[in-house]
């Protein structure tokens, strides 16, 4: 009995070991691989890139350039569609040091939370040249407290109000752009006003004067330099009258049955877009090239641009350079190219995002850039000109990007529930409380 | 018990008692110790690569998760880990967004489960009769579990959406008021089972008539002779003859409408979807476990979710087994 005892434990033991050795060596093949997928092979230069939603530089062909540029380079670039689901990888892979591109897209709501805590893993550019060129409140989000840049700025988000000139004559309110910007000059509070009259005087059916609170709730908030979070990292979203206001005055547009209630990139708001169920959206300039996508032909010409009433910046992203990219030097020239003036305004002109570069703003061939869709609106000037008006200090907080989707599910309470609007913002800030806590 | 039948095995297989092993040479014994080491080794050998997976994919994540559950731990900083102890237990414990969470995957849970198990013995009991084509109703019967998650809920998705959906135009057509499926609580949860119903009833189905084509012909012969219709053989020969898959499934149902996020998940979309809804009206244990971990990027308050489900689990059938043991002692 001892002895099958013993001959059991040594097997026991055998099997360990043996299972202990296959670990072993899955561990060892698994460390062997390269960190970041790029490097040098044949004599090429390869570099991996990371990128989400529509950004621009593989649509517009600018990857393509490059490489008939650089011979010796070779571009390879994966495009997440959802900046969430990207985002959640990312950190994944940041945490295990390993999946990573040499060049990773990082969204603005993001980039605190990147400088806060990541700023060990992403290469500097602050000694690459030429590249004092842009905006300074864009770069000043990206670097951290020493002065190490952690990225280069892709486009922004300056906003103006997208509306739909049919519904407008049905309603008796003027159509042309520079009259319609009038009508809510200087206050959103106007444009809700605008939104009553056309509520009362629209007749032609089902139509709302606004897609979501939660659009004109982000571009009043992103209007002031501190949102959620004060300069020295602290929440404030609760003590600022900036937010407050915002919110107020969306949940006044969301009691009054302005808005078609709907949540904007999500089911219900492109076949909204193609049907033409609301008349206006608050919209920054990267979100052009969507509606013109969803509205689709059928609507061309039907939708047009005015000025937003105040300026704000809503979106935008930038590039960095992972640290333990094989390939740092060559992927941070290439990161440079592409942030560059000339490539911003191609960008631009070819799908609308704005560039985050002053030199490229300023230039002529940006300034004349029309929309063909939204009845050839002069959106260059238009954006232009928003673009200035962007405070020129952004406070970014670590969790801005997760604040944002809270408080705009908190303004659907309101629009799809009937939540008073107290109980909303109760609720709202208890989620706050435990997403940032 | 095994112990005891290999060392009887092992005595036939030295050939004789030990006393007689002096005189032969080393290759016999050669020979006896490989022969030990195959029928002692062997088995041991085919189960390994069970336990070896087992440990590393299973039991080993389910420590780790329990070691991070006790922990304050960020996803971005995974190797910033800060003992709180039980904390995130203390704090579940008092969360309405678990309590929410719970009795959501309950109600979501029943209205998904009972409905299909009841369709499915209904359509076992179709796919029984002989029939033309039955091949072709049973393979039909299975394809929406071969679907995918996410292609059926996308699907659903959009049958169900408010404004340009078709269940709500079918609705208009013949004069009911469109419903915000979405957007209130108990549309959104039946829409939700609908889509669980639809994937798992074929499946669950299929397994049914395995069961009852087992039962023997000659009991329903005599039921017949006995003047028992259709349903009473149904209720009395068909019913208790598939007692035990019947069990089966509804072990493998709970189990998988605890663990119920995909449908939910991808009918809210976006960050309503990882949320449960604005109000959280569907927000199930899982998508709250999702929410914790991917949305509020908090390892260890997600790990604590992960282990609450667990030890619900179990919960549910320690309950299971007392109340089956008393209804036997009663019985007996």
């Amino acid at each position: 009995m001892a002895t099958v005892h013993r001959s059991t434990r040594a097997r026991t033991v055998t099997a360990l070991a043996a299972a202990g050795a296959l670990t072993l060596l899955a561990g060892c093949s698994g460390s062997d691989d390269s960190v970041t997928g790029g490097g040098k092979k044949d004599g090429k230069v390869v570099i991996t890139m990371g990128m989400y939603g529509v950004m621009g530089f593989e649509e517009t062909g600018l990857l393509e350039q490059y490489e008939k540029e650089n011979p010796d380079v070779d571009i390879k670039a994966e495009i997440a569609g959802d900046e969430q689901t990207y985002y959640t990888a990312l950190q994944t892979r940041l945490a295990a040091g390993k999946g990573l591109k040499d060049i990773q897209g990082i969204e603005i709501g993001r980039a605190k939370e990147i400088v806060d805590t990541q700023a060990g893993r992403f290469a500097d550019f602050s000694d690459v040249a030429g590249t004092d060129h842009f905006l300074p409140w864009k770069q000043s989000q990206i670097t951290t407290e020493d002065g190490k840049v952690l990225g280069l700025g892709t486009d922004i988000g300056p906003m103006a109000v997208c509306y739909r000139k049919d519904y407008f004559e049905q309603a008796g309110l003027p159509t042309d752009r520079d009259e319609v910007a009038k009508l809510w000059e200087g206050d959103w509070k106007k444009y809700v006003e605008v939104g009553r009259t056309f509520e009362k005087d629209f007749k032609g059916g089902d139509v709302a004067y606004m897609d979501a609170a939660s659009g004109l709730f982000n571009a009043m908030v992103y209007g002031y330099p501190e949102q959620y979070y004060n300069a020295d990292g602290e929440l404030i979203y609760d003590k600022n009258p900036a937010v407050k206001e915002a919110w107020n005055l969306a949940a006044d547009a969301a009691e009054a049955g302005l808005t078609a209630k709907l949540r904007q990139f999500q089911p219900g708001w492109d076949p909204g877009l193609a049907n033409g169920t609301f008349a206006t959206a608050v919209c920054p300039a990267w979100m052009l090239g969507h509606i013109g996508e969803k509205a689709g032909e059928a609507n061309k010409g039907k939708w047009d641009v005015a000025k937003a009433p105040k300026g704000a910046n809503w979106g935008g992203s930038f590039l960095g350079v992972v640290e333990q990219s094989p390939v740092k030097e060559e992927a941070k020239k290439l990161v440079a190219w592409l942030t560059a003036p000339e490539q911003q305004a191609h960008i631009f002109r070819e799908q609308g995002s704005v560039p985050s570069s002053q030199k490229a703003l300023e230039s002529p061939e940006v300034k004349k850039v029309t929309s063909e869709y939204f009845d050839n609106a002069p959106i260059g000037e238009i954006f232009g000109a928003a673009a200035q008006e962007i405070p020129d200090k952004q406070v970014l907080g670590r969790k801005d990007g997760t604040i944002k989707d809270i408080f705009s599910q908190g303004l659907t309470l309101i629009e799809q529930q009937g939540t008073a609007r107290d109980e909303a913002w109760q609720t709202t800030a208890e989620r706050i409380e435990k997403a940032v806590g | 018990m095994a112990t005891s039948t290999t060392s009887a095995r092992l005595g036939e297989g030295r050939g004789g008692p030990p006393a007689k092993r002096g005189g032969d040479g080393t290759g016999r014994r050669r020979g006896a110790l490989l022969h030990r080491l195959d029928v002692k080794g062997a088995p041991y050998a085919f189960v390994a690569p069970f336990f070896v997976v087992f440990a590393a994919f299973s039991f080993y994540p389910l420590v780790y998760t329990s070691w991070i559950s006790l922990h304050r731990v960020e996803l971005a900083t995974l190797d910033v880990m800060e003992w709180v102890a039980f904390d995130n237990y203390v704090e579940l414990w008092n969360d309405s967004r678990f309590w929410n969470a719970l009795g959501n995957t309950i109600t979501i849970g029943v209205i998904s489960t009972v409905p299909q198990l009841l369709m499915a013995l209904g359509l076992a009991h179709l796919l029984n009769y002989r029939m033309r084509g039955s091949l072709f109703f049973r393979v039909a019967s299975l394809v929406p579990y071969a679907t995918s998650v996410g292609a059926a809920a996308l699907v659903f998705t959009m049958l169900f959406e408010r404004d340009f959906g078709m269940i709500n135009w079918a609705l208009g057509a013949v004069g009911l008021d469109p419903v915000d499926w979405e957007a209130d609580k108990w549309p959104a949860q039946i829409a939700i089972s609908t889509i669980v119903i639809w994937r798992w009833t074929g499946y669950n189905a299929l397994l049914y008539l395995a069961a009852m084509q087992a039962i023997p012909a000659d009991r329903y012969e005599a039921a017949a002779i006995d003047g028992a219709s259709r349903w009473k053989q149904f209720t009395h020969v068909t019913v208790p003859g598939i007692r035990s898959t019947i069990v089966f499934t509804i072990v493998l149902s709970t189990i998988g409408a605890t663990q119920l996020f995909g449908e939910p998940l991808i009918f809210g979309q976006g960050p309503n979807g990882v949320a449960g809804g604005a109000d959280n009206q569907y927000q199930t244990l899982g998508l709250l476990l999702y929410e914790e971990g991917w949305k509020n990027y908090q390892m260890g308050r997600s790990a604590t979710v992960a282990w609450a489900m667990f030890l619900l689990l179990v919960l549910v059938f320690v309950v299971q087994r007392l109340i089956r043991r008393l209804r036997v002692t009663r019985t007996s």
